[in-house]
């Protein structure tokens, strides 16, 4: 009787673990924290691409709508691939677009900008690279989309933006 | 054309695999059947298909045929002919072809070996072997075809990861597998031995050869993983606590309580049950190794892309192995004949079952803290890290009274001693065990709790085992790899108490300061090599007595195109004097940083100690 | 005003951490980073990599001590931003509290094990 028990018991364990590890195959190998967890105050002072002057991110909030935040580089491959949709998101919706220029050099990301257009309402820096950090950002590109009442990102995309999420996001703004 | 040539090997050796199987289970009603000379050349000629697709496929990445698309994928016309060869198994496909290349030739070894054991054991064994063997086939032929072809033909490859191109990891792989699959034997001969009823003195000390072998293979490939861990990525350390290195000391640390209770097995004819269950537990700690590492279900984000089919089809074929084993060890455990011996509580057979559970426990701290984010992730949804910390937290304090345990252990004699016969020599060494340690923590400290008692003991199992080797009672092989753990331990602790760093970034003519030390970044040469471009860094160390010349690379790999960095080593027998650089996006700073790690050969020399009194073992039971 | 950013940090810390000197930072942000893994790459720590990611983690660190944030506030703000999976030394909380004790509950049944199969006399 004990050893039905104890066969029972080492066999259910056994079936158990199978399940767990086929459902872990199919879990996304990439992850970052579900939204309403990762609680961002945009209170982080940065300075102006471009310019001397140094501004809150909050500030450049609206009061009303959405905000979309797009961390981009010149060095940065993908960032060139993407940087159409921005344009295109810009001209559509008239999207209050703010860039974060990562780890970059002026001169670079002002001839980036003159060759392939500004999307950005407004740009500010990040040096090296801990403001992207307070947004828990991993690296370059990377897009949030924010209600601006709120100051809750609604949306976050890592890595270039693609037809998919570019569909994904013309449907939440309009 | 040659490509075709492993491919259809590959497939006779299946059909050879499934005729094996059924001709076997056929055999099972009749008890007296006798392995025929038949299926004896079966099985030479499935090795030989496996081994002609095996030559194949370095073939076809000796002379770079891009039509075979793993050669595509993993080689290049400018890579250096050794790292072409070493190409065949640095990737998916032909690691798994190599796995299955050992599990045959194992296979055909065993029938050789085992000439004078019971024909039925015999004929059970090589029936799970071949079923191993069966599934890895269909594994390879249908999940990862190592002779899939590309059409066009591309006239170049995409070239192996450079972080690969380094001897020790040219190596490392065939050793380690060796060690990994060897325990695919011992798995299939304890089902086989009881299934026949024949666990006993004579199978124990048959197998203890094998199990020998994989331990002695799979100490050495740990080791050159540690090794080229150590010096290639440039982070100075030689075990990270990470998954992938876990899953190669979870069969090591069960092949050692196994190789005990085989040795008990053979000497005393007891714990019969619990070898077979060690012999299970290992092999199907190798599959699940494979499967962790294989399925990409550890890795993080920015991961290879990985075929989920592949992963399913090693966990079904896992947990399949798993089932048979976990029904046959409880339908035919009944049937052991068990000797009727008694365990005394001060015997050698105690002293073994006590290193079996602090195996047992190391191995579980291991196993759970390596699957444990997978099952939270899936039940919770809840991502957590488990690294370094965890593992130490747990395992320091169970280590020190499992020094003691091996202090003490191999001087107790088999079947009873008595109680109250701990000597003064003992006492003696263990005091000055303390003495030595206590003054050695209050000049260096040492501040971290439990290090002192951690040293009183290793020092202590470090002066017993070095006394054993004037006693009789022990053999050789044993002294020398007991020491050699002892020497691991004390080294290791030395090595983590006493290392130095300093990190900074640098430019050409800097100097910095260090302890007594001083940094001299000399300069820079640019030299163009077969497949990179590397940049050699002249760094002097200089203190008040001698100056020290060291010349880390940083290699730029052109296919594909990598950078990697190479730590220059200085080795003495005291310490190592570790120098790696990197390139920074500033422009002219190079990020430096130099360590000293005190006593590093001494762990890599303990290692092998270690595995040497495997070899020595195994050498005196054949004659 | 980047230098002036600096030199007013530079004084601060003067002032406050005389005794903190800067030996003793760069030691204290090894030992925080040492125990945090590098997001982007594969089974490496925030310490051991050389990648952007790592190299403005270890500038936070710096810049959060020098403003006074001790190592567990610094891990807090960390988790806050990525999750637990940022710390390599999990929390005993009742996600993980089978973790830690799992493999004490084996030790313990092992040993009873042991002790029934053992004959005292």
């Amino acid at each position: 009787m004990s050893k039905n028990i104890k066969l029972i018991s080492i066999v259910l364990f056994a079936l158990f673990s199978f399940f767990i590890l086929l459902k872990g195959l199919d879990k996304s190998n990439t992850y970052s924290p579900s939204i309403d967890k990762s609680k961002i105050d945009f209170n982080f002072k940065s300075k102006y691409l471009f310019s001397e002057k140094e501004v809150f991110l909050n500030e450049l909030l609206k009061n009303e709508g959405m905000t979309l935040i797009n961390i981009w580089a010149s060095w940065c491959l993908p960032c060139k691939d993407e940087h159409a949709y921005l344009l295109k998101l810009k001209s559509l919706n008239n999207l209050n677009i703010i860039g974060i220029n990562y780890k970059d050099n002026e001169n670079n990301a002002k001839q980036f900008l003159s060759e392939l257009g500004n999307p950005y309402t407004k740009i500010i820096t990040d040096p090296n690279g801990i403001n992207s950090i307070e947004l828990g950002a991993f690296g370059v590109p990377e897009t949030y989309l924010i209600e601006n009442k709120s100051k809750l990102i609604i949306k976050k995309f890592i890595g270039p933006l693609d037809d998919k999420s570019f569909i994904q996001l013309t449907k939440i703004i309009q | 054309m040659v490509n075709q040539l492993g491919n259809y090997s590959l497939y006779i050796a299946l059909l050879i695999s499934i005729f094996i199987i059924i001709k076997t289970s056929l055999s099972f009603r009749n008890s007296s059947n006798v392995l025929s000379g038949n299926i004896f050349s079966l099985i030479s000629v499935q090795s030989l298909m496996v081994i002609i697709s095996f030559l194949t496929l370095i073939y076809a990445f000796v002379t770079s045929d891009f039509s075979n698309e793993t050669v595509y994928n993993n080689s290049h016309t400018a890579k250096p002919l050794f790292y072409k060869i070493s190409g065949t198994w640095g990737n998916h496909e032909g690691s798994l072809l190599l796995w299955l290349l050992v599990l045959t030739i194992f296979l055909f070894l065993f029938v050789i070996d085992s000439k004078n054991l019971p024909q039925r054991y015999r004929t059970f064994t090589l029936f799970f072997q071949e079923i191993i063997i069966f599934g890895f086939l269909l594994f390879i032929l249908f999940t990862s075809n190592p002779f899939a072809n590309i059409f066009p033909i591309p006239s170049e490859g995409t070239g192996l990861n450079p972080i690969l191109q380094d001897p020790a990891l040219a190596i490392h792989p065939p050793i380690l597998y060796l060690g990994y699959v060897g325990t695919s034997i011992i798995f299939s001969s304890a089902l086989g031995a009881i299934i026949s009823d024949s666990i006993n003195k004579s199978w124990a000390s048959h197998i203890k050869r094998w199990v020998l072998i994989s331990w002695v293979f799979l100490s050495i490939g740990i080791l050159l993983g540690s090794i080229w861990a150590y010096y290639e990525l440039g982070w100075g350390g030689f075990w990270f606590w990470d998954p992938v290195e876990n899953v190669s000391l979870m069969p090591w640390l069960c092949l050692t309580a196994l190789l005990h209770t085989v040795f008990t097995l053979e000497k005393r004819g007891t714990f019969q049950s619990w070898a077979i269950i060690l012999s299970i537990t290992t092999f199907s700690l190798s599959m699940s190794g494979t499967f962790l590492v294989r399925s990409g279900i550890l890795n993080s984000i920015h991961t290879f892309a990985n075929d989920p089919s592949r992963g399913v089809f090693i966990l079904c074929f896992l947990f399949v192995l798993i089932f048979i084993s976990i029904f046959i060890y409880f339908f035919y455990q009944k049937t052991i004949t068990v000797e009727s011996t008694k365990t005394f509580l001060v015997s050698k057979e105690t002293a073994v079952l006590i290193n079996n559970l602090f195996m047992m426990f190391f191995l579980s701290v291991v196993l759970i803290g390596t699957v444990y984010p997978i099952f939270l992730e899936v039940i919770n949804d809840e991502k957590i890290s488990i690294g370094p910390p965890f593992y130490h937290k747990l395992i320091i304090p169970f280590l020190i009274p499992f020094l003691f345990f091996m202090a003490i252990g191999p001087n107790i004699k088999w079947i009873k001693d008595k109680m109250g016969k701990i000597n003064l020599k003992d006492i003696f060494i263990f005091m000055i065990s303390i003495v030595i340690s206590y003054i050695f923590v209050n000049k260096f400290g040492v501040s971290y709790l439990l290090s002192l008692p951690l040293f009183i003991f290793s020092l202590f199992l470090f002066f017993v085992t070095i006394r054993d080797f004037f006693g009789k009672n022990i053999n050789i092989s044993q002294k020398i790899s007991h020491f050699g753990f002892s020497l691991l331990i004390l080294s290791i602790l030395l090595n983590g108490v006493l290392a130095k760093e300093h990190s900074s970034n640098m430019r050409v003519g800097d100097e910095i300061k260090f302890l007594d030390k001083i940094i001299q970044f000399q300069n820079i040469e640019v030299i163009k090599k077969q497949n990179y471009q590397t940049l050699i860094g002249k760094f002097n160390i200089v203190d008040e007595n001698n100056s020290l010349s060291l010349k880390p690379e940083i290699r730029i790999y052109d296919q594909p195109q990598t950078i990697t960095s190479e730590a220059d080593i200085s080795s003495t027998i005291f310490a190592d004097n570790f120098l790696v650089f990197n390139i920074i996006k500033n422009d002219g700073f190079y990020n430096v940083r130099y360590q000293i790690k005190p006593f590093m050969i001494w762990i890599w020399i303990s290692v092998l100690l270690i595995s040497l009194g495997g070899i020595l073992s195994l050498k005196k039971k054949n004659v | 005003m980047n230098k002036m950013k600096i030199l007013l940090k530079l004084i601060i810390i003067f002032l406050f951490f005389q005794n903190f000197s800067s030996a003793e930072t760069s030691q204290q942000v090894d030992k925080i980073s040492k125990n945090l893994r590098c997001l982007i790459c594969q089974g490496q720590s925030v310490y051991d990599s050389q990648s952007d990611f790592a190299l403005s983690m270890k500038i936070l660190i710096q810049n959060k001590i020098d403003e006074g944030n001790n190592e567990e506030q610094i891990y807090d703000f960390l988790k806050n931003k990525y999750g637990e999976w940022i710390v390599y030394d999990p929390e005993i909380n009742k996600n993980t509290l089978l973790l830690w004790v799992l493999p004490l509950i084996l030790f313990v049944f092992g040993g009873i094990l042991i002790l029934r199969k053992v004959s005292i006399k």
